[in-house]
């Protein structure tokens, strides 16, 4: 029997990173811990397909280049360290109001911070938004980088458990982050990267 | 035409004017004579040769002549356009865009003066199409160097915004639409404050040379308003070839940002 709706990774290489290997299944999460400059930003943008890289990323027996570049990150969602915003509310970066505000509570956010100007809000307001937006409209593969570094302790059990319902419901998760107890507890699968060795080119 | 004629009498003594920037600097400790006195003999040196070569080119009147040096027009506003901006992108592009650009806007704008609008005898008389091409290259330079310089700057600096919708599933189109706006808007700010203000605040330099060469004002107005029509019309077409082959540019066959092909000038 043939498995359905995995994603992998063979023998992918971005920049001087890789070669990466893996494959997750539906439900599944891959933790990704290393130290800083060993290309874990790389990994997760290479999978969304923003930076360019060589070997193979597949998802559901599809490989990333048998679609556009947009339809692969509706389905495989990367979301950065910190996070951009283009309007003026964060509202505004949201498709559905309705949905939006049935889970700012379960993040622990007012209602009133969706049409606040986002300037106006701490970092750990923007991250958990940020977390929110790359939720809407159901992804596939959630890659999310640190997605709780900013947290408190409290605000960051809620994210976590909404990290968990995404893979309870068959969601897939590449998860990037410095908390060895985070590690523990998310991951089925873990990838420990290095940086990568001093090899004497430095052009 | 009744004008007065200059003689090098008069060139001189004109000159003597410069003394007085000469003497604000001596007063002053500018340290600017030595490269003041070398700008003025540029300026006059500069526009002597421009004289004898349109006295030679105006007597040809052949059209290869004048297609030859309407393109080193070209080229050369090609080189200005990539001077001003401070970031380019890398290899042929850093000029190809520009120069593509000033040619198909300047030559259809100035196909369309000069067989439609003035139509002179032959209709490529470099009396009017030299002075009319200059006068639309100048201004498309401007508006493509400020909407290059405005694309790629807010590119760099939008880049979080522009991938956070890219990561999200936006198409290249719908996510670098604000910064193609900018670029648009900001190209074609110089031309429309330039109308707006024409003849309030400023007479437009032909007019004003036609006018002391004798023409009526009434004719001259004419021929500033069909002027900056032209320039309008090519500096908008101008800004809008640069700026969407720039922005094709900007992303690849994937639709994600390429921030690599750009650099910032040396």
């Amino acid at each position: 029997m043939k498995w359905s709706g995995m994603f992998e990774a063979r023998n992918l290489h971005a920049l001087d990173f890789g070669p990466y290997n893996f494959t997750l299944h539906p439900g599944e999460c891959l933790v990704v811990t290393g130290p800083s400059g060993s290309g874990k930003s790389v990994l997760l943008r290479a999978l969304a397909d923003l930076n360019d890289s060589e070997g193979e990323v597949i998802l559901d027996n599809s490989p990333r280049r048998s679609m556009s570049g947009p339809d692969w990150r509706k389905k495989v969602r990367y979301l950065a360290a910190e996070p951009g915003w283009w309007a003026e509310t964060p509202a505004g970066h949201f498709h559905d109001a309705g949905w939006l505000s049935e889970n700012l509570a379960l993040l622990g956010l007012e209602q009133t911070l969706a049409e606040r100007s986002v300037s106006l809000l701490s970092t750990g307001e923007r991250q958990r938004m940020a977390l929110l937006r790359a939720l809407e409209d159901s992804p596939t593969v959630l890659l999310a980088d640190e997605p709780t570094a900013a947290l408190d302790e409290e605000a960051t059990a809620k994210a976590e458990k909404l990290l968990r319902d995404f893979t309870t419901r068959g969601g897939i998760l590449v998860f990037v982050t410095h908390s060895i107890k985070q590690a523990k507890a998310f991951g089925n699968k873990h990838l420990k990267l290095e940086r990568p060795a001093e090899r004497g080119n430095a052009a | 035409m009744n004008y007065v004629s200059l003689d090098i009498f008069d060139l001189a003594v004109a000159a003597l004017l410069i003394l007085i920037n000469g003497a604000i600097s001596v007063l002053f400790s500018l340290g600017i004579a030595r490269s003041l006195f070398i700008a003025a003999i540029r300026m006059s040196v500069q526009l002597a040769a421009v004289g004898f070569v349109l006295r030679y080119v105006f007597s040809q009147s052949t059209l290869w002549l004048i297609g030859l040096i309407a393109i080193a027009m070209v080229l050369i506003a090609g080189r200005e356009v990539m001077s001003r901006q401070k970031y380019r992108f890398a290899g042929f592009w850093g000029y190809g865009i520009g120069v593509t650009a000033l040619f198909a806007a300047g030559f259809t704008t100035l196909l369309f003066a000069m067989l439609i609008v003035i139509n002179p005898d032959p209709w490529y008389e470099p009396r009017y199409l030299l002075p009319i091409l200059g006068m639309i290259l100048g201004n498309i330079l401007t508006a493509v160097a400020l909407g290059l310089n405005t694309l790629l700057t807010t590119a760099r600096r939008e880049q979080r915004a522009i991938e956070a919708q890219l990561a999200l599933g936006y198409s290249w189109s719908q996510a670098s639409n604000p910064i193609v706006r900018d670029a648009l808007l900001t190209a074609m700010m110089p031309i429309i404050n330039a109308m707006a203000a024409s003849g309030i605040v400023a007479l437009p330099g032909m007019m004003t040379g036609q006018i002391l060469a004798g023409i009526a004002p009434v004719e001259a107005v004419k021929y500033q308003i069909v002027i900056m029509f032209l320039i309008a019309g090519a500096t908008a077409l101008g800004a809008l070839i640069a700026v969407l082959i720039a922005n094709r540019r900007l992303c690849d066959d994937r639709q994600r940002l390429r921030l690599d092909r750009i650099s910032a000038k040396d």
